[in-house]
């Protein structure tokens, strides 16, 4: 097929979870060339190559690294987001449960460019067999040398979505409740334990060994100009073949869900993508002819996130699903500040009441009115993630909240393909609970 | 027994930088031996092995959703309900599970064996419905394949 896959490349072939396997077919081997490399000239190849990161904020890894404050006294860090809970998101969890020395390959290059010792694996706590088999790989290469002076801690969660946020997350390996941190200071100058900490989510790190391999230029002759290398794009919903696709950065969102994924399942018209995990807003039938890079994605008002695309098709209520992801981040939503904790169950109630049939047109601009207030005004990107979705989707499908208000009613009428579906909040009492006026 | 289980989590304290770090861990290995439930006791055996007040571990343990507070069954189903999920069904699997059971989202059957949660995203989108048994994954989960994951459970 031609293509290089930097992320699964011989986990078809080998059981790369065994250390033998994954030497046999060259690994470990840039991390011997990284090192014969000073700190300052590692930085300066990564920088080159332009890893984007592929956490969500695509920010550039080697800038990442050049920013960290090495001159510090206190010890560095390097920190792997392994907290994968963006909805739509299950790529981490492959390269970890196929790959997971190529992922420590990667942390023992990055920590030598930031002068690192100390490396944490923050994986999250339902992860637990991709736990067990990154604990294993992480045993067998310590044991046999490969690790030098540096040491490699894997450490689980324990179940909040919020710890994939970068601050909360160090919260959470500092042993506190995960809630997200003002900045500035940011991680590079002021991490984990207040100290100098580089913090990069796992499909990044597991990257960075083809840098090293191809070389900056081989690299960024991979993909686009502005989003070099290949990406490991999750792809579910209503599509034939869901699943994981390693491909260059810059394929068409049209050939990943009708050539790769198989098309829209059963038949069904497609009604709307979400291209990078449930948090960004919403594409239409229409936009799907877009490159999927960091760029090409932004000039049309969505984001590349997670490269994590949920497809649905035209029996979904869009109501419903702006609830459903409402409640989602309801639910998590870490309570540190008002606009996030109070907008989102505001939000929830007046979605509930527009699907229930009992909304009315003051409820749709006041349900406007309650994003516009949370959007920019909270401390982390959570409370924009709880709008994004909702926003566009009053945006593109304007007719279908507005046929709820006027008919009284939801117009698909039951048949929504996830009428009745249910909710971990349900479960909750969040009292006391601000009461939306009606 | 006690004795043992703060001795275990005084060791996790000794391995990390700072000791604080080790108390989802410990708080991990006490719900782990107290039958997957965290009582006031726990928090206080917690606290003493990490020199943490009980106030703060509790603080802790309830922010995140894999500790509990409350009695739970020897067994945990967990459905993912989030936007994959539901797109592929997990509502019917959610309802195929409740009358299996007998018992709604959020509570445990009768003979304490089991408790059936409803849960936020688990990270197998692809391979929906997911649902964790005991926190291991069954993929593509239907609503057919409910009662044999539930016979599985009871004699397990």
């Amino acid at each position: 097929m031609g293509l290089r896959q930097m992320l699964l490349g011989g986990t078809d072939e080998h059981d790369l979870t065994k250390l033998a396997e994954y030497q046999s077919i060259g690994g470990y081997s840039q991390v011997e060339k990284a090192r014969a490399m000073t700190s300052d000239d590692l930085i300066a190849e990564l920088q080159k190559a332009n890893l984007r990161g592929r956490g969500g904020a695509g920010f550039p890894m080697g800038r990442k690294a050049a920013l960290l404050d090495r001159k510090s006294p206190k010890p560095k860090y390097l920190v792997v987001n392994a907290d994968e809970s963006e909805p739509g998101a299950f790529k981490d969890r492959e390269v970890m449960a196929k790959a997971p020395h190529r992922l420590l390959e990667g942390c023992l290059i990055a920590a030598h460019a930031i002068e690192s010792r100390n490396v944490f694996i923050y994986i999250r706590g339902e992860y637990l067999t991709e736990y067990e088999i990154v604990q294993r790989a992480v045993d067998e290469a310590r044991a046999a040398g490969i690790f030098g002076d540096v040491d490699i801690t894997v450490y689980r969660g324990a179940g909040a979505y919020i710890c994939g946020e970068e601050t909360a997350l160090l919260d959470s390996l500092e042993g506190r409740r995960g809630q997200p941190r003002p900045r500035p200071p940011f991680p590079p100058i002021q991490g984990l334990y207040a100290a100098p900490t580089q913090i990069n989510n796992v499909c990044t790190i597991a990257t960075v060994p083809a840098i090293l391999e191809l070389g900056p230029d081989g690299f960024t002759s991979i993909g686009t100009p502005g989003s070099p290398g290949t990406v490991l794009f999750s792809i579910s919903g209503n599509v034939e073949r869901p699943g994981n696709y390693e491909l260059e950065l810059g394929t068409s969102m049209r050939e990943l869900i009708y050539t790769h994924a198989g098309g829209i399942a059963g038949g069904r018209q497609l009604k709307a993508v979400i291209p990078g995990g449930s948090s960004v807003p919403a594409l239409t039938a229409r936009q799907i002819d877009v490159p999927l890079d960091y760029d090409s994605l932004g000039a049309i008002g969505t984001f590349f996130g997670a490269a994590s695309l949920i497809v649905v098709d035209d029996r979904c209520c869009m109501v419903q699903l702006a609830l459903r992801s409402t409640k989602f981040y309801m639910h998590e939503s870490c309570g540190k500040c008002t606009p996030c904790r109070e907008g989102t169950r505001w939000m929830v109630q007046l979605l509930e009441r527009i699907e229930a049939g009992d909304g009315t047109a003051h409820d749709l601009e006041l349900l406007r009115k309650v994003c516009d207030r949370i959007e920019g005004k909270s401390l982390c990107a959570l409370g924009d993630f709880a709008v994004w979705p909702v926003q566009s989707y009053m945006d593109k499908w304007p007719d279908e909240f507005v046929a709820h208000v006027e008919q009284g009613r939801c117009p698909l009428d039951g048949e929504s393909s996830i009428e009745g579906i249910f909710a971990p909040s349900d479960q909750h009492t969040h009292a006391p609970v601000a009461e939306v006026p009606a | 027994m006690s004795d043992t289980l703060e001795a275990k989590i005084r060791k996790l304290g000794t391995q990390y930088p700072d000791s604080r770090t080790a108390i989802l861990p410990a708080l991990r290995l006490a719900q782990e031996q107290n039958g997957g439930w965290l009582t006031l006791e726990s928090f206080e055996l917690v606290g003493d092995a990490l020199e943490l007040t009980p106030a703060y571990c509790q603080a802790v343990a309830s922010f995140y959703d894999m500790f509990h507070q409350a009695l739970v069954g020897r067994h945990s189903i967990e459905v993912c309900t989030n936007l994959s999920c539901a797109l592929s069904g997990a509502q019917q699997v959610v309802e195929a599970f409740e009358q299996e059971l007998g018992v709604a989202p959020g509570e445990t059957t009768d003979d304490g064996s089991i408790t059936l949660r409803t849960v936020e995203c688990l990270g197998g989108c692809g391979y929906a419905t997911v649902v964790a048994v005991d926190n291991r994954y069954r993929e593509h989960v239907s609503p057919e394949d409910v009662p044999a994951i539930v016979e599985g459970v009871r004699g397990a």
